[in-house]
């Protein structure tokens, strides 16, 4: 049973819902004002920490299934803003705040060679702005404000992915491909929240809901439902709405890649869930159709058509790029079952995938710090040269196949799980079948690591201050590959608070 | 079906929805990149348009207090909301302009030019010096 507290702040522990984003708002600018490159990575990495310790303790707050209503100034909902914590926006809380701090080590070394350093300060400004965004946009329960903190994340990674235009300066014409689309995305986003507001009179998401729920739905909800899906489809690249993804991911720096890959796509898909199960009804007919009419067939082409691409890639980190759109496509697909468990193999799959591809990525990067870039050709034999570097990929590329005992193999069967309680077989087998994809993607990772001769015998291992995130990321694929108490748990919590919707308000 | 008087009484509607396909179809057809961010703008501007066009009250006058603070229910006032909305909209909106000419600027430098097909010639040209060399270290296929 959902249980609400009335929501009164008295202590700090009240105000923990607006300070797990305030705490890296406040820092950014801090870290301007103060101007010293020694003091920029403590603040950062200090207010990270702050948030993922806030987050945990979010967590275990509502992991009964509780929700904690924070009223923003004391302004009770639906006139002030309310941020609203429950089960599944804990756990995506959590996953942001985890990787922003485990990804903080691991940007020193990285950074001093991919950008340039009297931009360091600054990049630790963007990245916390960006950390900043992600946090508020599942935090929040008032609509617009999602789209206010959505940009706030936006605009800070345009900049952090245009900062690897010391690399290369593809960089550049990939962050401003990525700002027309993701604007364009961010503006149907804010329309259909204005066709919401025509409609309902309201921008508190429970508000909404319960309007919808005792009036029905109508041709402006409809059409507002239909702007949210594009506009969030394009920050989530969905299938045919992914263009701007490979370039922005293989021409960032490594940092910005691990970070961004294993968040910020993440993040839009949870506004997607939000939307589509907390705000419009599940049980509304339009939207039905919209899912498994159009959600469902994408998502199963994205499996199939960017997994095969990522096949042909002779670039490692584009490759994974592509992998990325692949599994977002069955974090769809979870979704587009419109069931339980369905929905609960998608959130558990976006928490999986998203501990995955951070430590591919911080293995790519490590790579690329050593050989100077992340084309196969160059990184001949280096399981030899960086063993530990190498091991950490492929474990986490076990984990992106599904390899039973990684928590790649646990998303993947709950999916497989979901689609055969509905009697949708083929659906199964082309999960499998795309997993069968993967291995060869990932085998030929895996060829070029070990089974060439090392192209240049005297490159080092990867500074500790890399290994140790990477490490921490493999770990934890085999950890929630084994355990899967918290995440399954957790996801459930999150199936069940997001399909109840905002019910119990709709109820008086 | 629709008469005359629904045509006219949507016409906040109507401009704002041309005024947004007129951005919309500016940021894909052209191929200048400032010419993108200026259809950008508009694209947006349309979107404000809309947006302040839903808090307009037939009759209703600013929602200002009066001097003296007695709120007459005679007086019918304007929805603020939607106006209150779009400042903090038109301020993305700036910042998304300004990042993307400072974006503009820096590829002006580092391409030396700002039309589309002419950076796009520049990108193949590297892809395929990339695949040249690769190929060669892959054992001379290209």
């Amino acid at each position: 049973m959902v249980s609400e507290q009335i929501h009164v702040a008295r202590s700090l522990m009240d105000h923990l819902p607006i300070l797990v984003v305030l705490v890296p708002f406040l820092a950014a600018p801090l870290i301007v004002l103060t101007g010293a490159r020694r003091l920029a990575w403590p603040i950062a990495f200090a207010a990270s920490l702050t948030s993922f310790l806030i987050s945990i303790k979010l967590l275990l707050q509502v992991l009964d299934g509780g929700v904690i209503s924070y009223q923003i100034g004391g302004w009770a909902p639906p006139m002030g803003i309310e941020y609203r914590i429950d089960a599944a926006n804990a756990f995506v809380l959590l996953l942001v705040s985890a990787i922003g701090t485990i990804v903080m080590p691991y940007t020193v070394q990285s950074i001093k060679a991919e950008i340039p350093e009297r931009h360091h300060t600054l990049f630790y400004t963007m990245y916390l702005l960006c950390f900043t965004g992600l946090l508020g946009v599942v935090a929040t329960g008032d609509a617009f404000n999602v789209f206010v903190f959505l940009e706030i994340s936006s605009l800070s990674t345009y900049v952090l992915v245009a900062m690897g235009s010391k690399t290369d300066k593809r960089a550049l014409t990939a962050a401003y491909d990525y700002l027309i689309m993701g604007t364009i995305g961010a503006t149907f986003f804010v329309i259909g929240i204005g066709f919401l507001y025509a409609a309902t009179g309201t921008l508190n998401m429970a508000d909404i809901a319960a309007h919808i729920s005792q009036h029905g739905p109508d041709r402006t909800i409809e059409t507002a439902f239909a702007f949210i899906v594009v506009g969030m489809g394009l920050k989530v690249a969905l299938y045919p709405l992914h263009l701007w993804l490979p370039n922005a991911y293989t021409y960032a720096p490594s940092a910005v890649t691990v970070f961004l890959a294993s968040t910020a796509t993440k993040v839009a898909i949870y506004v997607l869930l939000r939307f589509m199960f907390s705000v419009f009804q599940p049980t509304f007919l339009f939207e039905m159709n919209v899912v498994k009419g159009i959600i469902m067939p994408l998502a199963l082409v994205a499996m199939f058509a960017a997994s095969l691409i990522a096949v042909f890639q002779s670039d490692l980190k584009r490759m994974l790029a592509y992998s990325s759109i692949a599994q977002i496509g069955y974090i769809l697909l979870g979704i587009g079952l419109l069931s339980n468990t369905g929905l609960s193999g998608a959130i558990v799959h976006l928490f999986n995938h998203g501990i995955t591809k951070a430590a591919l990525f911080m293995g790519v990067g490590a790579l690329a710090l050593r050989s100077g870039s992340s084309f196969y050709a160059r990184l001949g034999g280096m399981g030899k040269v960086m063993p530990w570097t190498s091991f950490a990929i492929v474990i986490a590329g076990l984990s992106l196949i599904g390899v039973p005992g990684t928590a790649g193999f646990i998303s993947k069967w709950v999916l497989v799980q979901a689609a055969i309680e509905q009697g949708w077989w083929p659906i199964a087998l082309a999960v499998v079948a795309s997993s069968l994809l993967a291995i060869i993607y990932v085998w030929r990772v895996i060829e070029v690591l070990y089974m060439k001769q090392p192209t240049d015998a005297t490159r080092r291992e990867a500074p500790l201050s890399m290994l140790i995130p990477m490490w921490i990321m493999a770990l934890s694929t085999i950890w929630f590959g084994l355990d899967t108490e918290l995440t399954m748990s957790a996801a459930r919590a999150a199936a069940d608070g997001l399909l109840n919707g905002f019910s119990m308000e709709a109820s008086h | 079906m629709p008469d005359m008087e629904f045509i006219l009484g949507h016409m906040n509607y109507w401009l704002f929805t041309v005024l947004m396909m007129t951005g919309l179809y500016i940021v894909v057809a052209k191929g200048n990149l400032i010419k993108k961010i200026v259809g950008l703008n508009l694209f947006q501007t349309a979107v404000f348009m809309f947006y302040i066009s839903l808090g307009k009250v037939t009759g209703g006058t600013g929602p200002i207090y009066p001097l003296n603070m007695q709120i007459d229910p005679d007086v019918v006032y304007s929805n603020p909301l939607p106006h209150v909305l779009i400042l903090t909209a038109i301020v993305v909106g700036i910042a998304t302009t300004s990042l993307g000419l400072a974006l503009i600027m820096r590829i002006r430098e580092e391409f030396d030019t700002i039309e589309e097909d002419e950076i796009l010639k520049i990108e193949t040209d590297l892809v395929h010096g990339e695949n040249k060399v690769l190929g060669e270290a892959m054992g001379g296929r290209s």
